[in-house]
């Protein structure tokens, strides 16, 4: 199989990018995307041109560190799948690819398809974790869970971080992301404690990453390779207005605990 | 070269809690003022470098990926071990730790692997505190399932993700300390040299991945849980970036390398289907709970699956061990389908391949259960594969995929050199010749958070704080410029061979001769055919780019540098231990049925490397095995 691909090419955060074309012969139906790009990669090796880079570890679609949009679409066409579990056999014969970077303004892009994705873990540092220190926690089993709570845990958890839904969204929003962090934990007892302080300090942080607001379009559960729902974001919502009512003194900044910055809405 | 491994006196159960009250302690106070570095963040990493920033002390932490969250550990699926005892079926401490032993082939340091079952139990409630989202009982209970090589059921579980959600929660125990200022995160950082000043490890160099800056870290100590060397295989399970440079590296500067040669094969992966293929996928073990292994019993057999009658097929595993069947240990697993497809009984393209058959469990439990279990798996494989399994079976094969070797460590989790402590994969580690399944989170988890922070401790109160080494130090200087010397090289090269094709030529050597079966002969001729391949990159590799950017080729050009020279030492391991145990089979080592030969007399003893200079053969030092508590005995899963 043979396949038309243009390709975003930027040196580094501070140049201009450009779309380059290229063709790649050979392309075998097993293959999967990035086996396909690598196979690209040796070729321009071969000719003493600069490979595409590209983000990429696991390759089994866990560790969440490819990504990028084929034909306008985050991790290409098909449905909870990331590019490296995306299989040429779902491509045709001279078929023409636009491979693109992440574009948001909270995610620069570095160099040709990667992109400085470090505004995530700025958001799970304001509070998308539980703050026990190691040792002294209590005997696993003292506190039961109820099945369906941890099953419902479980699935907002299965989120790998690629910032796809941020790729998606018109606005650029990591609300998808954001809330995915908040429902795992608001559904677990051990979560409790913090859940107010937390849903309302990671809502800040991501919005002072640049990141856009939600408007309900869902393009974001549409392409999460882990199905992480729209739900979430509801959910999300409901406990920061729960959390700003109850806490509103420390929103409004007039308490002695302010946890929030003054520029907060 | 000396070997202490400063095991603790006493009965075995009481050697940890003497160990821990014996250890000096730093004061409160002083904790801030010791740097450590921590080199990764999986498993070990992560938990090691949250743990200490909570303790106090000042830590910075390094890893190559983008995040943090994206260490290799996230990709382990089956479950955690730990010695609960829930569901009531006769699990204890003992019997963990003596699976252990027994799985490792007697190849392990017993005081170490009774401490690990010791502390399986507070990994767990450490985890649950954490919020991590094990699978539950409807009682709200925490469930668990048996898993390869285990006649008890003591793993725990969260879907088929379980190294993910422990990830997530030592990650986020990480960016706790990282917003409290307690950790500084150092991400696309690479470690690619120790510092070593007066006999101590004090710092490394870093390199930028995304401005190519070279740059020297010091500290009072540095841990190195860079996880384990399979990709010296170049097809394996490990993620594309996982490397040995990390361990490599220090192996060079003096810390002793043990046991190398044993790499695990994991019997049931997704079998390799062309010369592109990039890496190898992982089918959970935990399908062999429910799967059955065949093959035709018919050599050559083509037909597909549904037209090969029940008494057409070889259920090879529950044939030869009737007792623990599809769920005997890896390493026995992984060898007898090799010994089917050698006898010519393979499937699927080329031969190598066995079916895993879900169809029996699919009619008894219905496929919503089978769905619950394991459907994430089974999507995984579709995906791959483009076969569904719920209605042909899966094709599997072995493929390399952890490593029990890895750098000597004492009791402590120190290395020979004073100051480098290395945990989780990356050191030679508890699991002796093999490891069972779901011990590896075990041991990453249990080195991170329950060792390293006493036995740090207890160094570094040994010594001063604040003794002025600081990156400026002339070592450091002379390592930096070592770091760009090598860098400069390889970019000047312009040969005509790219990277890549010489990581593909070394995996496949070390595929074929000390791969799941290995012989003299074999291991002598790859030891020569890796030499000429490590001439023949450093006259004709090729890599493009510069090194002030982003260079994705420069960063694979060292690490395969490295694997080149590492793939001889295993070899020279794997030659010099003239028997088989656990994952290492000799052929010349083998019973009159076909299973490994172990030979105590000789080898019941760990072999840690020692690097003696750029042309001379490494020195052998060795340190004796004793078996107190699990009598030595020829392993029997029948």
């Amino acid at each position: 199989m043979k396949l038309i691909l243009h390709i975003w090419r930027q040196k580094s955060r501070e140049s201009p990018g450009k779309m380059a074309r290229y063709e790649v012969s050979n392309v075998n139906e097993h293959m999967s995307f990035l086996e396909m790009l690598d196979v690209l990669n040796e070729e321009l090796i071969a000719r003493n041109e600069d490979p595409v880079a590209f983000d990429h570890d696991c390759r089994e679609g866990i560790c969440g560190s490819c990504g990028f949009m084929i034909n306008g679409v985050a991790h290409g066409p098909q449905r909870g799948t990331t590019v490296c579990q995306l299989h040429m056999r779902h491509f045709k014969e001279g078929q023409a690819l636009w491979l693109e970077p992440w574009r948001a303004k909270a995610f620069p892009v570095l160099k040709d398809l990667m992109v400085d994705r470090s505004a995530f873990d700025r958001i799970i540092a304001a509070g998308g974790y539980i703050s026990v220190n190691t040792g002294g926690a209590p005997e696993a089993n003292a506190l039961p869970v109820d099945k369906q709570k941890a099953d419902l845990a479980m699935d907002a958890a299965q989120c790998i971080g690629c910032g796809a839904c941020v790729a998606a969204c018109p606005n650029a929003s990591a609300a998808l992301f954001t809330s995915a962090k908040i429902s795992h934990l608001a559904h677990m007892p051990q979560g409790q404690p913090e859940r107010r302080r937390r849903a309302l300090s990671m809502v800040a942080r991501m919005q002072a990453e640049l990141f856009g607001a939600c408007t309900n379009h869902g393009e974001c559960e549409a392409v999460c390779p882990k199905g992480i729902e729209l739900e979430n974001i509801a959910r999300m919502n409901r406990e920061f207005t729960k959390a700003a009512w109850a806490r509103r003194d420390e929103v409004a900044g007039s308490g002695r605990r302010r946890l929030l910055p003054r520029s907060f809405p | 070269m000396k070997l202490d491994a400063r095991i603790p006196s006493g009965p075995i159960e009481q050697k940890w809690d003497r160990a821990k009250f014996e250890m000096k302690l730093v004061n409160p106070a002083n904790k801030r003022k010791y740097g450590v570095i921590v080199v990764g963040t999986g498993l070990a990493g992560a938990s090691a470098a949250a743990s200490l920033g909570e303790l106090g002390y000042d830590v910075d932490a390094f890893c190559y990926q983008d995040s943090p969250r994206r260490a290799h550990s996230i990709a382990a699926q089956g479950g955690i071990n730990a010695a609960k005892n829930y569901p009531n079926d006769g699990d204890s401490v003992f019997r963990l730790f003596y699976d252990t032993v027994k799985g490792g082939d007697f190849r392990s340091r017993e005081a170490n692997v009774y401490r690990l079952a010791q502390l399986s139990a507070n990994i767990i409630d450490q985890c649950v505190a954490q919020g991590v989202p094990f699978a539950r009982e409807y009682g709200g209970l925490l469930a668990n399932r048996s898993f390869g090589g285990a006649q008890v059921s003591r793993t725990f579980y969260a879907r088929g993700q379980t190294g993910q959600q422990l990830l997530l929660g030592a990650y986020q125990a990480l960016e706790r300390q990282v917003k409290d200022g307690r950790v500084r995160m150092f991400p696309r950082h690479e470690m690619l040299e120790l510092v070593v000043i007066e006999g101590r490890a004090r710092g490394i160099v870093t390199r930028d991945l995304v401005s190519g800056e070279i740059e020297g870290h010091a500290a009072d100590a540095v841990i190195l849980a860079t996880g384990g060397y399979g990709n010296v295989f170049y097809l394996s399970t490990n993620a594309k970036g996982c490397n040995t440079t990390a361990t490599w590296r220090a192996y060079k500067k003096g810390a002793a390398f043990a046991n190398p040669c044993f790499t695990q094969i994991h019997p049931t992966c997704i079998p390799v289907s062309g010369e592109y293929q990039s890496k190898l996928t992982l089918m959970s073990e935990s399908l062999r709970n429910d799967g059955r292994i065949w093959v035709p019993k018919q050599r050559g057999d083509t037909r597909p699956p549904h037209q090969i009658s029940e008494d057409e097929r070889d259920y090879y595993l529950e044939r030869i061990y009737p007792a623990f069947g599809n769920l005997s240990p890896r390493d026995i697993a992984s060898r007898a389908a090799k010994r089917v497809c050698d006898e010519g009984r393979g499937v699927g393209p080329g031969g190598r391949g066995v079916y895993l058959d879900f169809a029996d469990v699919i009619r008894r439990l219905g496929r919503t259960t089978i769905t619950e279990r394991y459907g994430n798996l089974f999507e995984m494989y579709e995906r791959i594969t483009g076969e569904d399994p719920y209605a042909v079976p899966m094709r599997i094969f072995p493929a390399a995929h952890y490593t029990m070797g890895g750098l000597w460590v004492d009791y402590h989790l120190m290395s020979t050199l004073p100051g480098l402590f290395v945990l989780g994969e990356a050191n030679f580690s508890d699991h002796g010749a093999n490891r069972l399944g779901a011990s590896a989170l075990m041991q990453g988890l249990a080195d991170g958070y329950f060792v390293i922070s006493y036995t740090l401790g207890h160094f570094l109160a040994g010594g001063k704080a604040g003794d002025g080494v600081t990156a400026d130090h002339p070592e450091f200087r002379s390592a930096r410029r070592g770091v760009e010397d090598r860098l400069q090289r390889l970019l000047s090269l312009q040969g005509n061979r790219s990277v890549d094709s010489f990581h593909r030529e070394l995996g496949h050597w070390m595929w074929e001769d000390c791969g799941m079966a290995r012989n003299r002969q074999g291991l002598e001729s790859a030891l020569e055919k890796i030499r000429a391949l490590r001439e023949a990159y450093w006259k004709s590799v090729k890599v493009t780019g510069e090194e002030q950017a982003i260079n994705q080729a420069l960063e694979k050009a060292g690490r395969v540098a490295d694997f080149l020279e590492l793939g001889e030492l295993i070899c020279r391991d794997a030659l010099e231990r003239e028997e088989s145990c656990g994952a290492h089979f000799r052929e010349e080592y083998q019973t009159t049925e076909g299973e490994a030969l172990r030979n105590d007399q000789k080898f019941a003893h760990v072999a840690a490397w020692e690097y003696a200079g750029e042309n001379a053969p490494p020195i052998r030092n060795v340190e004796a095995l004793e078996f107190e508590y699990v009598h030595l005995a020829q392993r029997s899963y029948k």
